[in-house]
């Protein structure tokens, strides 16, 4: 089943929280825990939405979104992204269509989520 | 041994005269003196009548017994301080209005109490300069630290999110209640032990000389004068060491102590000097460094490769070298990467003022034959140069996050020490 939003995040106590969050506002959420494999998790599932942690093992965060955004599938490349970071990261986020800095308030995620899945 | 320098410039100011003068200011025999050094007393008499040199280490024992530094003792409380002024005035926030330099032994004679003010605010910006320094390159490149810190985001992260859908997300199911519950535990200890770490770790910073890098351990410990003796922390360091203390053997068996002496006797060129020994510029360089004969005391030396990366740095006396990895792009060693077996000769003046010649050369190899890749290896050789920089002399800084001149045509990045923003006068 195509899950509304796919979050590649390695820290399981954010991946949890966030997933709970967004699940209570309806939305279906699959995880995937590594940078490795994270362009493929996009294409195989290919969500509405990706939430992409920019500090990930293996291949960061800003490797995966340029892969995605180079894809040769324009409908999969242009899947909208939106990354958490540390603060000040912003530079290497600049291909996603939205950034969240960490610690974040849950409302905003909410807000955000609504925002790009519409959009 | 080495004899000490001496000022030479009159009776009043010879060294010999100092040592008297400062003896009998404290009141002290002759005789306690001496036996205090180690010397007798008749030999101490030479030496107070300037009628016998005093060596390097004399000096330093006769200072220590005398509760002076050795500067002082040898160029006189007056020079020191003369210097400490010139070195003042040549920092670049004097901008486009420099101290009146000719005026500097009557400011310090009208208003000595102004003068040791100066100094001594000076010498703490100085070292709050280099603390900052220090912080700012660990904040920005130890991986540790951005380990670390990280760690805390995202422990922080969880724990506030968790938090919030426990208070403000209404009913929660207990199953969930109960792992939420979990992980806010989790995450807390996670907190406290990170910060635990973190904060031993930032109190290190509070301990001058810790070597930071292998890089920095093996610098440290050929300036101590590399004893096989002692014992490196890291198997990198040790390792590089090896290699070092290698080269160091060859140059030494090429070019051995009393042929290298005899040779500055007859020709203080070392470009002249390597031709006629029919030795390799950077060898008789790295020699000269090694050995620090007459002429070239506290002389200093850095070797980078093609990519302009720095392969050994063995630092000039006054000359403050940059975190490992960093560099100036004016520095003259880069400039003969580009002109190889061509040495260069030039005069540089870092940001506070303190002059050096150098002497600059770089060779390729082909280790692999006539179609593998050329190596090139650039050599500098800096040697420190006594009182106020030649007019030919080139600004030169340590890195530019660094380095104060923010007027500089080489600059790569803002620096971290001086306000941004249009200034003149480097």
């Amino acid at each position: 089943m195509q899950p509304d939003i796919l979050m590649i995040e390695d820290e399981p106590n954010i991946a949890e929280a966030v997933r709970f969050i967004l699940s209570r506002d309806g939305w279906q959420v699959d995880l995937h825990v590594d940078g490795a494999g994270g362009v493929e998790a996009i294409s195989t599932r290919r969500p509405r939405l990706v939430i992409l942690d920019l500090m990930l093992p293996n291949r960061s965060g800003a490797e995966i979104l340029l892969d995605l955004r180079q894809a040769p599938d324009a409908s999969l490349a242009a899947t909208p992204v939106l990354m958490l970071t540390a603060r000040g990261d912003t530079e290497a986020a600049e291909q996603a269509d939205a950034v969240l800095a960490k610690p974040f308030d849950n409302d905003e995620l909410r807000r955000l989520v609504r925002r790009l899945i519409r959009a | 041994m080495t004899p000490a320098r001496d000022s030479g410039a009159g009776p009043n100011v010879l060294l010999g005269t100092r040592i008297r003068e400062r003896r009998m200011a404290q009141d002290r025999r002759q005789s306690d003196v001496a036996r205090a050094v180690g010397i007798s007393p008749a030999y101490l008499n030479l030496i107070e009548h300037n009628r016998r040199p005093v060596s390097a280490e004399l000096l330093e024992k006769l200072a220590a017994e005398l509760q002076i530094t050795p500067e002082e003792l040898s160029e006189g409380r007056e020079e020191v301080r003369i210097a400490a002024l010139r070195e003042a005035a040549a920092h670049p926030v004097a901008g486009d209005s420099p101290p009146e330099l000719e005026q500097l032994a009557e400011f310090l004679a009208r208003y000595p109490g102004w003068s040791e003010l100066l100094i001594a605010q000076s010498r703490r910006a100085a070292s709050l300069e280099r603390q900052l320094v220090d912080m700012s390159d660990r904040m920005t490149q130890d991986p540790y630290l951005l380990t670390t810190m990280h760690e805390v985001l995202s422990a922080v992260t969880s724990v506030r999110s968790t938090a919030a859908i426990l208070v403000e997300d209404g009913e929660v199911a207990p199953e969930w209640r109960d792992r939420f519950h979990a992980n806010l535990h989790q995450d807390s200890q996670r907190l406290s032990v990170t910060a635990q770490s973190l904060v031993a770790y930032l109190d290190s910073f509070e301990a001058e000389g810790t070597a930071a890098s292998p890089q920095e351990e093996v610098e440290a410990w050929l300036a101590d004068g590399a004893d096989p003796a002692i014992q490196l922390s890291s198997d990198a360091a040790r390792q590089m060491a090896a290699g070092i203390g290698q080269r160091l053997a060859r140059d030494r068996q090429m070019l051995p102590d009393q042929a290298l002496l005899d040779g500055l006797r007859a020709d203080r060129d070392v470009v002249a000097l390597a031709a006629r020994l029919d030795l390799p510029v950077d060898l008789v360089m790295r020699r000269i460094v090694d050995l620090q004969p007459e002429g070239f005391a506290g002389a200093g030396l850095l070797v980078c490769d093609a990519s302009g990366m720095l392969t050994l740095r063995r630092a000039a006396k006054g000359f403050a070298l940059p975190r490992p990895g960093d560099s100036c792009a004016l520095w003259p060693l880069f400039q003969a990467l580009a002109a190889p077996q061509v040495a260069l000769a030039h005069h540089v003046v870092t940001t506070e003022g303190r002059a050096f010649a150098t002497i600059s050369h770089s060779s390729r190899r082909q280790p692999l034959g006539l179609h593998g890749p050329w190596l090139t290896e650039a050599t500098m050789l800096m040697i420190p140069l006594d009182g106020p920089a030649p007019d030919d002399a080139l600004p030169v800084g340590p890195a530019c996050r660094i380095c104060p001149r923010s007027d500089c045509v080489a600059r790569r990045e803002p620096s971290i020490l001086v306000p941004q923003g249009p200034r003149t006068g480097l």
